[in-house]
This record gives C-alpha cells, structure tokens and sequence, in this order.
C-alpha cells in the first residue's frame, strides 16, 4: 500500500443521502459493466485499436457526477475518460460505436477510446497529448468568466504523470491568479504506464497548487470522500482534488498484472450492506450488468 | 505624409474586434512597452486585452481555450521563434479539432519576426530574427499567410473572420511600416520568376534595380498564402512563364531553406516542368554577431544566388 494512504475508507457512507449514494453507485456499475463490455470486445478482437479502461477508478467520476451535475460544468479529461462520459449523461450507443470504430459514434470514429467528447454534456475532446485538457480547460474557463458576474463551472481531470507537464503547472498557476471556478481532479494511480511516482519525482502535486493559492484536498477513492470533498470545494474555486485511486488493468488494453492494490467495487458494497442498502445496491448492479449486455449485444 | 500602415490596419482590425465582437487578444508582455511596436490597441483586460503569465506552452494552450469558447481570439507571439513552445496545443488541437470533433476552434496567431532591430547591419540572433511558418507548414489544419501590405493584412483577417480555422499570420515587424502595395511584376520574356515571402519581397524590391543592370529580367510573384499553396489565376498566368524561361524560378523565403521554400520549389517543378530553387535561412546556427547571424535573405544574397543559377545554367 502507498505510504500516504492511511484508510481505504472514510466511514462517511452513513452521513449521505441514500438517493445519492444509490445514483453514485449506479453510475459505478454503469461503467464496470459497460468497460466489462469493452474488454470483451476487445479479447474478441472486434475492437482494432488502443483502448483505456477505467475499470478500478470508476469512484472518482461517479462521485463527482452525483454532486457536481447540476452545476452543468465544462469537462475537460483526458485518454482514459469513458467514466466522466458515462457518469455525466453522454450517449451511450455514440460511446460504444466511437469504440467500435463506427461512423455513428460520439466523435464519428476518429476519436477512439482516448478522444471522447458530447456536446451535450459539455465535455470536450482531447488531443491524445497529455495534460494538454488542463491549459485548454483553463483559457476556456477564462474565456467563459471574463465578465465578472458570470460562473461558468469547469471540472478539469488529469492523472499524477501528466500532473507533472511543466504547461499543467504553468496553467494550474494562471488559474488561480485569475481565480478561475474551476475544480481540479487528479486521479491518481501511482502509475504512468507501469513507472511509480517515487520514481519520477519529490514533491506532491497538492502541495504546488496549494502555493498557488488555491485550496486544496487529498483522499482515496471512497466515494462518499470524494463526494464531501467536491461539494466543499465547489464553494471556494479554483480548487485541487488528488484522489488515490487503483487502476485495476494495463495502461492500455484490458490486460493486468495481477489484482490492484485495492478494489474498490468490493469495499462499496460492503460499506452500502454496512447502511442497510444491500438489496436496493443488487438490484441496481443486476440491472446495470442487464442494460450493458443488452447495449453490446448485436456487436459481440 | 504616409497613408494608413500595415501597423495601423492591424491595430485597427484588433480595437474593432475587442470593442465590437465579443474578440479577445493574448499575449505576453503586450502592455508594458511599446504595445508590440504599437499594433495592438491600448485598451485594458475589461476590454478583452489579456496579459498571460511568461509559460508559453501553457499560454498557447489557454489561447487554444478560448477559441474553443468561441471567443476568436488574437494570439500575439512576439518572436516567431517562440512559436517552438507555443505551437503544440495550436497544433495539436485548434487545428484538429474540427476535424475530430466537428467543434471549430479559430484563432488569429500573430507571429512577429524582426532583424536589424529595425536598423540594418544589426543582428537579432538565434531566436528572432526570422519566421518560422515552417513549424506549422508540415502539420494539417493551419492556413499560413505571410501579408506585408496594408490590403493584405486585411484580407487575411477577413479571411479568418469568415472562416473557422486557426490561421497562421507569419509577420515582419519591416512589413509593419509599410503603406503600400507590392504589385507583382510581368517582364516579357523574363529570364527568372521569383517567388519571394515575407520581408525577402521588401530585399527583392531592392535586388531588382541591380538585377534589371546586370540584363536579368524577372518576373516577380509575391506570394501571401502560403498554405493552401495555390495561385490564383493571374499568378499562374505569370508562372506559366516558368515554362519558357531560361533559368527556372526561385523561392525566397525568411525562414530556414529546408521547409516551406524547397516544398514550394518541389510544387512549382512538379506542376511547370521546369528548375525551381529555393533560398531561405542557410543551414547553422545563427549568432549574435552580425556577421555570425543567419537572417532572411538580403538583397545582395538574393542577386548572388540569381547569378549563381544564370552561370550555372549558361
């Protein structure tokens, strides 16, 4: 286990709303069984292309979807993003025909799996380089504000390695001079392909956007955590979210080394038996696994 | 008495867009000194005119936003050779985007050489002295326009207001003072047909007085849209003289030979049968010293190079 992290979970479930905790949780399983899907798609060899799969991670955008929805925000993540499509409402038939390679998906087929977008839900493509999304997101948001009684609400997601592109740090400052209504998400698996952060550097990414200015947090994947921490956060943008999250399969393709650090699905369901919600959690599961079956079915 | 500059169409294009399209203009350090050799409006971030912090990767990037945003903006890069860190994000999203998502993300980018410092005989170095519309030349979804002229400035800008692309403005600060037209020149029988860019069609002015002495005549073609290459139809009327002449033509570029000149020289051999050359930047590193540095071709360098292709040809 990481040294930094202490609990894998919060003991916050019970102090949640259990409407909420049950939407979270539908959109967690939404994207387990959907990628579940994928990956099949994939070891078949239907899919002929590179695909990044949330599957261990899918906490983090399921949280933030449930809390942060009704702010509308601009969305800005990068390669590995059919959680936040999933979780904010994006096409699902679009998503699946963009992975298929097809003309009827979200980015008409030149998007693939790492370059996803919906107009519809204000998410944006992007550009397969990483960290880019962040300084894009960030002239976006300036461009959205400039006009000071205006609040247009970004979430712009990257990962602990492109955490480290010398633009993101550039773009994270401008952000906060500017005091842009922007949160900040890092998910933050350790990992850029295989390489640990102790390998790649000293410092902790919370602790620069903290000298910048901006208010900051750090949690596991827990969602009810991430939850908390997002509404608190929205009220005092720009912010910085790190999120130690376990990706449960390679960088890209559906291939492991073995189980992750923690998963993450187990440790949810144990905590919605701890607040009474076992059964409500098992009929959405056996209805999420139904509807992603039935969605990939004439493809597989 | 001048008439109206190239410096004061820009100007005036910039004030008009800020006050009356919802623009916005970026840039660094564009307020402090001498507001970009006095191109761009003196007006304030409520307006629109935003000061961006000194990361220039990260600033192209923000650029890139508020395109996205719809905002059309101008991007001010004050040496070309800055567009090394500016480029990526303007490359690798405004210009695809379109395509891959179907989301147009228009910019203006405004990218400034200089040389002489405005004075000649002085050097400008490795980093300044000359364009660099070679970086985006190779990369798809990025028209590129070379304008000197006050008419051409403004078409370049009405070109970009009506469409949806990120345009390439590759600027010389010399163009700047200029309040004329350079019309392109149709000798009969020329022996050579030049193909200058950017300020090397201000040295070419000069080289022809000498040329016209030495008995070479030449056609001259100015060329102002560098990407799509195409010439319109009295351009190639004027190329077709490729064909017949006794020494092919030649492509005069600011920026380092192997990129925009020998690609246009490869086009123009291709489709007129007959030699092109291209001159840019030599092949080293420049210095600061003036006769260590590497600037646009002069007008002495672009008389030797036709005399090279005449005794070459003879």
């Amino acid at each position: 286990m990481r040294s930094e992290i202490k609990e894998l979970t919060s003991g916050l479930s019970h102090k949640w709303d259990k409407t909420e905790t049950l939407a979270m949780f539908e959109k967690f399983c939404d994207i387990r069984y959907f990628e579940y899907e994928v990956k099949k798609a994939y070891d078949k060899d239907i899919i002929h292309m590179p695909v990044y799969l949330s599957i261990g991670q899918e906490a983090i955008s399921s949280s933030l979807a449930v809390v942060l929805k009704k702010f509308n925000p601009a969305i800005f993540a990068q390669h590995r993003a059919h959680g936040m499509y999933i979780s904010f409402g994006g096409n699902l038939d679009e998503l699946r025909d963009e992975i298929l390679h097809k003309g009827t998906g979200c980015a008409k087929g030149m998007g693939g799996s790492a370059s996803i977008h919906s107009p519809a839900i204000r998410m944006y493509g992007h550009d397969g380089l990483m960290g880019t999304q962040v300084p894009i997101g960030v002239g976006h948001s300036y461009s959205q504000n400039y006009k000071a009684n205006k609040k247009d609400y970004s979430i712009i997601v990257m990962g602990d390695a492109s955490a480290e592109e010398d633009y993101v740090l550039g773009a994270l400052g401008y952000a906060a001079h500017k005091k842009l209504p922007i949160l900040f998400i890092c998910e933050d698996n350790n990992l850029s392909i295989l390489t640990e952060i102790k390998v790649r550097r000293n410092w902790k990414i919370v602790d620069v956007a903290k000298s910048f200015g901006m208010t900051v947090a750090e949690t596991v994947d827990d969602p009810w955590s991430i939850m908390s921490h997002a509404k608190n956060l929205s009220n005092n943008l720009p912010a910085f979210l790190n999120i130690h999250t376990a990706r449960s399969v390679w960088h890209a393709g559906t291939g492991s080394d073995g189980p992750p650090e923690w998963d993450r699905f187990d440790l949810i369901k144990k905590d919605l038996d701890n607040i009474g919600l076992k059964k409500e959690a098992e009929e959405i599961e056996n209805n999420s696994k139904e509807k992603m079956e039935e969605l990939w079915k004439t493809q597989l | 008495m001048m008439g109206e500059t190239s410096r004061d169409v820009i100007k005036r294009f910039s004030e008009n867009h800020l006050k009356n399209n919802n623009g916005i203009l970026l840039g660094q350090c564009l307020t402090a000194v001498g507001w970009v050799g006095h191109t761009i409006p003196e007006l304030t971030e409520n307006d629109g005119l935003v000061e961006l912090s000194m990361a220039d990767v990260a600033g192209g990037g923000i650029a890139v936003g508020t395109a996205l945003s719809g905002r059309r903006p101008i991007y001010v890069v004050r040496y070309q050779g800055f567009q090394w860190f500016n480029a990526p994000m303007i490359v690798n999203y405004a210009a695809k985007s379109k395509d891959m998502w179907g989301i147009p993300c228009p910019l203006f980018i405004r990218s400034i050489a200089m040389d002489s410092s405005g004075r000649k005989g002085r050097a400008m170095g490795p980093v300044a002295g000359n364009n660099h519309h070679g970086i985006y030349f190779r990369m798809p979804g990025v028209p590129i326009a070379a304008p000197i002229t006050p008419k051409e400035y403004q078409a370049v800008w009405d070109y970009f207001m009506s469409h949806d692309d990120p345009i390439y403005c590759s600027e010389h600060r010399r163009g700047w003072e200029v309040d004329f037209e350079i019309p392109d020149i149709v000798e009969k029988g020329a022996d050579i047909t030049l193909f200058p860019i950017s300020s090397t069609r201000l040295n070419v002015i000069e080289a022809l007085a000498e040329l016209k002495e030495l008995g070479i005549k030449c056609n001259v073609i100015n060329l102002l849209w560098i990407k799509p290459f195409k010439l319109n139809n009295k351009e190639r009327r004027i190329a077709e003289s490729l064909k017949n002449s006794k020494f092919g033509g030649l492509v005069i570029d600011g920026d380092y030979i192997n990129g925009v000149a020998k690609g246009m020289a490869y086009d123009l051999m291709h489709e007129y049968n007959s030699k092109v050359y291209a001159l840019g930047l030599e092949e080293r590193t420049a210095g600061f010293a003036p006769e260590k540095d590497n600037l646009p071709p002069t007008s002495k360098q672009i008389i030797t190079k036709i005399k090279e292709i005449v005794k070459s040809s003879l």
